[in-house]
């Protein structure tokens, strides 16, 4: 893999190259160039597989990281890449000229996290939540036991064990702390 | 059977666009007036014998009703069998936790059935929430949206507990005690004002007859 390694940093400026398995490497690449990378990828390199795409909200570095996951089904490969964009402009190529399965991913990342892939079809529609009126609830500054306290009613009574004293007390009293 | 008088205000319907509102019911469900004691015992005993429970399985604890139905929990000895349509359906198991989304066609499917019907809910989901207590679309009880006759504990319970659930709910209605259909008609705006507060989008009659 080395090879590709080499390629990707020298047409892309790649990154952080990480063989995590034999068969799984994973791979940063500027968000800007996303949509160039997956295409050669696709097109030159034998990645002709998008398995998946997802994102991640890493709050602390003010960031959401995409991971797009293709596999190279010639050789038995797979290519984790990802790349960040800013939290307080979320706007990524869409990829869906690439691969047709890409938009559902991507309406679920807008609904989500609300990164917007401008052009994708139906990314501005309901994907799994109706009605939802809230902020896009995968953020992590999204506080959905506070959500869930203010909308939805309550049955009094309710109480929390926390397990491990729990089963200490009630079935090994003799254990120690 | 129903005096004039006794007629309810008409359903706005807000939740239709205008021209499809003559489309649909515009009338509050009205309470049961029951006939005289005896043929009253007669005919619940009659329902309790014959539960039809709506093939709808709105959580993950409708797992628990396919071995009630096959042959080793065999819940139709019981007189109890599911039907495919809220028509012909007279008991509503609610299957455990209930997101805001699936509420939307429970409210639906309930309002749609003939009377009586009676409501079981099943796991902790539809008491107090169960382990969805802090998620941002499940409600964490059922009972403030539709009137539930009988609750069976567990994450999940058993096909044992269910079918007990189930005889504890047929003693109920011999008893002529299974008012949930005359609480909902009674209390009908307090349940819609309840649901629609979770149910944003709302795009549907408010009485679904």
């Amino acid at each position: 893999m080395n090879q590709l390694q080499g390629k990707l940093a020298e047409r892309y400026g790649a990154r952080d190259w990480t063989d995590r398995r034999a068969d799984l490497s994973s791979v940063t690449v500027d968000v800007l160039r996303i949509r160039d990378v997956l295409y050669w990828l696709r097109d030159e390199a034998g990645y002709a597989h998008l398995s998946f795409a997802t994102a991640v909200d890493n709050i602390e570095r003010g960031v959401f990281t995409l991971t797009y996951s293709l596999r190279n089904h010639g050789t038995g490969h797979w290519l984790l890449v990802h790349c960040d964009v800013d939290r307080g402009h979320p706007v990524v190529d869409s990829v869906h000229l690439l691969w047709g399965q890409a938009w559902t991913y991507q309406r679920e990342m807008k609904e989500w996290f609300g990164i917007d892939f401008p052009g994708s079809p139906r990314v501005d529609e309901e994907f799994v939540l109706e009605g939802w009126e809230g902020p896009p609830m995968m953020r992590r500054d999204f506080d959905s036991l506070a959500y869930s306290d203010a909308t939805y009613a309550e049955r009094p009574g309710r109480t929390t064990v926390d397990p491990a004293m729990h089963m200490k007390e009630r079935l090994y009293p003799e254990a120690d702390a | 059977m129903f005096e004039k008088k006794d007629r309810p205000v008409p359903l706005a319907n807000e939740g239709l666009v205008p021209e499809e509102r003559g489309l649909f019911c515009d009338a509050a469900p009205r309470e049961y007036a029951p006939a005289n004691k005896v043929v009253e015992d007669f005919w619940n005993w009659a329902r309790a014998q014959s539960l039809w429970i709506l093939g709808f399985g709105t959580g993950c604890g409708a797992i628990e009703l396919r071995p009630l139905m096959t042959s080793r929990y065999d819940m139709y000895r019981y007189g109890i069998q599911p039907r495919p349509t809220p028509r012909q359906s007279s008991v509503f198991v609610i299957g455990g936790y209930a997101s805001v989304k699936t509420l939307k066609r429970i409210v639906r499917s309930y309002e749609q059935m003939m009377g009586p019907k009676f409501v079981v809910a099943l796991g902790s989901c539809t008491i107090n929430g169960g382990m969805y207590w802090d998620s941002y679309n499940t409600i964490k009880r059922i009972d403030q949206y539709i009137p539930v006759d009988v609750y069976i504990t567990g994450c999940m319970p058993r096909p044992e507990a269910l079918l007990a659930g189930f005889q504890e709910l047929k003693r109920i209605i011999r008893a002529g005690r299974a008012e949930g259909q005359n609480a909902y008609a009674r209390d009908f705006g307090w349940y819609k004002a309840n649901q629609k507060k979770v149910i944003k989008d709302w795009n549907m009659p408010d009485y679904n007859w």
